[in-house]
């Protein structure tokens, strides 16, 4: 049973991994504040999830498993809100000049 | 090398990387966001260290407080008086750059030249634990061995905002600080503002209570509160009480009127100023902190909204 | 497992650290506040990687505390940016 949740654990985190790669790839080598935008804000959302899924396991407790949960949760909400705002500068920014 | 020193020289290597970026970024909002980084990277540092309480005050004041006062300040220079951006003379800068190295040695070479091992009172701090009947060796330096410090850093915090409160023109004093409230609050501002203050809120209120014993505290536990009244004036969903409120001008002493209070009253009980009687020093220290973090929740926002702006309302 | 967790947090930091490279070269502000918010996700990561390694209490109380406030420098920018038309608004509404 342990050995499967090790299994889980490592798949998890090496495929979060996977997508904070694609996060940074995404904002080093779009071609548009936008397109750049659309990557971060999804990819590394993802990467924290899986990242807070294979940790679930070795968290220890209620308490421990409700604050990993809740971490990502509040990090969801604040790149969501985020990719909001700043998508809402650039386009005024877009039609100001 | 082992895996985990690998991690710490990268991280040292990373963090001192982006300070030097920083101080030699040439724009104010680049710099601002490198200084934010810099937080960030701070409180992994201080983890790695094993400072906890630090970790947790850096990620609450450096993301929260001093992040949205540099953004804002780097915002409002950008249409500022050119002036500010006129090269200083130099001789000047060789005495600037002169002087700054001398600190940069100095520091150096006295941890450099530290006995080895450091002197340290940890010891003594964690073996007299029992008398406070804390279990956090650092709330019981703040609160409880060096309590006058502690207490006079809260008059400080006060005094900060009657300074920032004395730069309000004439006719705006008794007004509300900060810039009007927007018309119409963005919706997904206003939903972030919305979800986040009861969550936030649980949060502090956890961090402050878990200081006792564990990493946290009050000043941790109020940054985070701060920040949560601030989320909801950014989004514009409410408007910072006017500069003559009482009741905001006794929240803002009330953590350092209680602390004297209490200070005071530990000459006739316990034979000493800020001397808590034996047996009743943990919840005479919690009694001072729950006022403490309500002081900081108050005085940070206030701090980063600035004197007032508008002409008080009739 | 405590190399491999501690080894991802390498990673993560490594691959973040090189989104830095938008903070330094722009060429917008967005851009900058991108990279920062990117480098936010990522700290808080290899925080809860960390600390699940090396068990330093507390340490996930960090990762919360960042997660809480990490919208907070966006929202400055996007206030601090946006200014011009939430007073031609205002202006509005008192004529």
């Amino acid at each position: 049973m342990s050995a499967a949740l090790d299994l889980l654990t490592i798949v998890a985190i090496l495929a979060g991994l996977f997508f904070f790669l694609a996060g940074t790839v995404g904002l080093l080598r779009f071609p548009d504040p936008l397109s750049r935008l659309h990557a971060l804000t999804k990819a590394d959302n993802l990467g924290l999830g899986l990242i807070v899924v294979g940790l679930l396991p070795r968290a220890g407790g209620l308490l421990g498993v409700l604050k990993l949960v809740a971490v990502w949760f509040l990090v969801l909400l604040a790149s969501a809100t985020v990719a909001q705002l700043i998508a809402g500068a650039i386009r005024r920014k877009g039609s100001s000049t | 090398m082992t895996v985990v020193n690998a991690l710490d020289i990268g991280l040292a290597a990373l963090v001192l990387a982006l300070a030097a970026w920083t101080v030699a970024a040439r724009e104010a909002f680049a710099a601002a966001v490198g200084y934010v980084a810099y937080g960030l990277l701070l409180s992994l540092v201080w983890v790695r260290l094993f400072a906890v309480d630090v970790a947790l005050t850096e990620a609450a004041i450096g993301s929260g407080v001093t992040g949205v006062l540099l953004i804002r300040a780097a915002a409002r220079l950008r249409g500022a008086t050119p002036a500010l951006d006129e090269p200083l003379a130099p001789p000047l800068r060789f005495l600037a750059g002169v002087l700054c190295a001398m600190v940069a040695g100095a520091l150096a070479a006295t941890v450099l030249l530290m006995p080895d091992p450091a002197p340290t009172l940890a010891p003594q701090a964690v073996g007299n634990l029992p008398s406070t009947g804390l279990g956090n060796a650092v709330t019981a330096v703040l609160i409880s061995y060096r309590a006058f410090d502690t207490m006079l850093e809260k008059v400080v915090l006060v005094l900060a905002v009657v300074g920032v409160w004395s730069l309000a023109p004439d006719a705006c004093w008794g007004g509300s600080p900060g810039a009007p409230r927007p018309a119409r609050p963005e919706a997904a501002l206003a939903f972030l503002a919305q979800v986040l203050p009861p969550l936030g809120i649980v949060v502090g209120i956890h961090i402050f209570w878990v200081g006792a014993d564990e990493p946290g505290g009050a000043f941790q536990g109020g940054a985070i509160l701060a920040a949560m009244w601030m989320i909801t004036m950014m989004a514009g969903l409410t408007e910072a009480p006017p500069v003559s409120s009482t009741r905001l001008r006794l929240v803002l002493v009330s953590g350092p009127a209680v602390f004297l209070a209490i200070g005071l009253a530990g000459v006739v009980i316990a034979g000493g100023f800020l001397a808590y009687p034996s047996g009743s020093a943990k919840p005479l220290i919690l009694f001072i902190e729950a006022f403490m973090t309500l002081t900081i929740a108050a005085t940070l926002p206030m701090l980063v909204a600035g004197p007032p702006e508008q002409p008080p309302q009739p | 497992m405590t190399g491999f967790l501690l080894s991802a947090a390498g990673f993560i930091l490594l691959t973040v650290a090189t989104g830095l490279v938008r903070i330094l070269r722009g060429p917008g502000d967005c851009d900058r506040m991108m990279a920062a918010q990117l480098l936010g996700t990522g700290a808080t990561a290899a925080l809860l990687l960390v600390a699940s390694a090396t068990g330093a209490p507390g340490a996930v109380d960090v990762a919360l505390g960042l997660a809480l406030l990490a919208a907070f420098a966006s929202v400055a920018f996007v206030n601090s940016a946006a200014p011009p038309e939430q007073n031609l608004n205002n202006e509005a509404g008192v004529e």
